[in-house]
């Protein structure tokens, strides 16, 4: 249990975050505690429902404790926003744990800062992680970032079919089956047993059973045809599998990084535009005094997270305390605002403080 | 000391379960009518507990009773974290069953979890909803197809004749208990080449959070000798 004491503490870290977030020009906002599920069920689908508290509401049907702020916020920018705005918030959100344990709480304070619009990306990404940073620079926290953009721009760059790359795009958040796709289109894992058989055979449903459910037979068909296409694809160059693993793994300081992702490009010239993107982040986070030298950049950063951020990732940790989750994480979502705008995007950059984090760690100094 | 051991209290899985403690030199037996929901042991240390199956997971998490038989599939299904508060101490080699996805016979594409997730994605951007599956087995199913990176499927309950609910339209897919697999093949249905979640069988379980002072463990300790343990 945390002591009242400490409570009291945190929830005068949430305010002292949101004055500091005012004072870079945010206007405080708010989100109902009880979100419609539907909306956060079709975003993240059934992963969320293993991680958000899920009830039932006589009236509107499934509602969900809100898991995070960034879903309101969104829906309540593309629905009365300016252009650019800036949003911090403060409260409560709620994640289901499976594990009893002092560290992942199900209940604690987010403190946030979002910034839609503007025109320069490189410059909104900067400027929110030097907010965030900014509001506690005592604690002298590690800094890590990645690049979703990267990744997506590498995919998009591979000498390969269409809807290999629309596959493994869908699944960059989930490692372990964008594994088994990459060994799959190099040509590393065999066919499933009686696949080759089903592809040649003239009538492909003479044993199949009958007809039933939504998925039509012109579906099935349109999938076998894909399937053949697949079969018939060369495998994918096995350099070409090295340059993503290499993305993968990477891992040092911003500057080394850079220098080998710059390595990189010689061979794969497709991650020439987010290379750029992110060095002039780089450089927009200079320019606002934040130690890029310092900080880590890592390949796979972000991508077990829930699959909103699409660019800049980052995340703010306490030295020598891995069992503690990030005291701020945050990055760019503008695939987020596409979905829930209907199409129209705004580009969105943002991230949340943990107060309860901030106040444990000043109090353990 | 008496330790209280969870029975399911009736049908096949009680019967098992009397004749595999009798097995071993321990009669239990219902006390009085056949429709008095009371046990009895001839072993002063064991007090018999009837149960419907379905809650002695629960009453083991809970630590209501020392011991319980129950399916390993609901174990797995109704505990979070389960091995931190219950323990195998044996499985009992009848009630086996098997959790498994299906899907229809006629999918002729889908053989494997990766057929299914890229199934899931084009019906998806064909139909605008998630590809359904019914199930009862929401905490297994979910696990195990986050594990394997499956995404774009709902899961909806359903808490019986699962495989009905593809022919009547209320989902695409079913993750359900199969013994021989007649009624998916009656209904349809196949099971998906790596779409074993879970080989389930009636199992002995010892809750961790029940009390468990000097007298229960020597009773346990002698009870182990008897079930050859």
């Amino acid at each position: 249990m945390t002591l009242p004491a400490q409570r009291i503490a945190a929830r005068a870290e949430a305010q002292r975050l949101l004055s500091h977030f005012a004072a870079q020009g945010a206007e405080e906002v708010e989100a109902r505690i009880l979100q419609p599920a539907e909306e956060l069920l079709d975003l993240y689908g059934e992963d969320i429902r293993a991680r958000a508290f899920v009830t039932q509401d006589p009236l509107r049907g499934e509602v969900m404790l809100r898991p995070d702020f960034t879903v309101p916020v969104v829906r309540m920018h593309m629905e009365a926003g300016l252009d650019p705005a800036r949003y911090a918030y403060a409260g409560e959100v709620f994640r289901r744990q499976e594990t009893e344990s002092e560290t992942r709480p199900s209940e604690f304070l987010q403190a946030g800062f979002e910034l839609f619009g503007g025109r320069d990306p490189a410059e909104a990404d900067a400027e929110v992680f030097a907010t965030l940073a900014s509001a506690i620079p005592d604690l002298h926290l590690r800094a890590a970032m990645g690049d979703i953009g990267l990744i997506l721009a590498a995919v998009d760059g591979l000498s390969t079919t269409a809807p290999r790359k629309a596959a493994l795009r869908r699944h960059v958040w989930r490692p372990r089956r964008f594994r088994a796709l990459l060994d799959r289109y190099a040509g590393r894992t065999p066919l499933p047993e009686g696949r080759a058989a089903l592809l040649a055979s003239a009538d492909p449903f003479a044993e199949a059973g009958p007809e039933i459910g939504l998925r039509t037979r012109a579906e099935v068909e349109a999938r076998l045809a894909l399937l053949r296409d697949e079969a018939a694809a060369p495998p994918l160059p096995s350099s070409e599998v090295a340059l993503i693993d290499a993305l993968l793994t990477l891992a040092a300081p911003v500057p080394v990084a850079l220098e080998t992702l710059r390595g990189l490009e010689q061979d794969a010239p497709g991650l020439g535009p987010a290379l750029y993107r992110l060095e002039r982040r780089v450089e927009a986070l200079e320019r606002r005094g934040v130690a890029v030298a310092e900080m880590a950049f890592e390949g796979s950063f972000g991508r077990t997270t829930l699959e909103y951020y699409d660019g800049f990732v980052f995340g703010l940790f306490a030295a020598g305390r891995p069992d503690l989750p990030p005291v701020a994480t945050g990055g760019r979502y503008d695939a987020l605002t596409r979905v829930l705008g209907r199409g129209r995007v705004v580009p969105a950059v943002g991230g949340v403080i943990r107060p309860e984090l901030v106040v444990q760690l000043r109090g353990a100094a | 000391m008496t330790l209280r051991l969870g029975l399911p209290s009736k049908g096949r899985l009680m019967e098992d379960a009397f004749g595999w403690f009798a097995a071993r030199g321990i009669t239990l037996g219902r006390a009085g009518s056949e429709r008095e929901y009371a046990a009895q042991s001839d072993w002063e240390h064991l007090e018999p507990v009837l149960l419907s199956a379905g809650e002695i997971p629960r009453e083991l998490e809970g630590g209501r009773i020392h011991l319980g038989v129950t399916g390993s599939d609901l174990v797995r299904e109704k505990v979070a974290r389960w091995e931190a508060r219950v323990e195998e101490l044996v499985p009992m080699g009848f009630g086996a069953a098997d959790v498994v996805i299906a899907v229809p016979r006629f999918w002729v594409d889908v053989e494997t979890l990766d057929d299914l997730d890229a199934a899931c994605a084009a019906f998806r951007r064909a139909h605008g909803q998630r590809l359904r599956i019914a199930t009862k087995y929401h905490r297994l199913t979910r696990d195990f197809l986050q594990q394997h990176g499956v995404a774009d499927y709902l899961l909806v309950d359903s808490q019986g004749a699962t495989e009905g609910v593809v022919r009547g339209e209320t989902a695409e897919a079913i993750s359900d208990i199969t013994s021989t697999g007649e009624t998916l093949r009656a209904n349809g249905l196949k099971i998906l080449s790596d779409g074993l979640i879970h080989a389930s069988q009636a199992t002995l379980f010892l809750s961790r959070q029940a009390p468990w002072s000097g007298g229960e463990q020597a009773a346990l300790a002698s009870l182990k000798v008897r079930l050859g343990l």
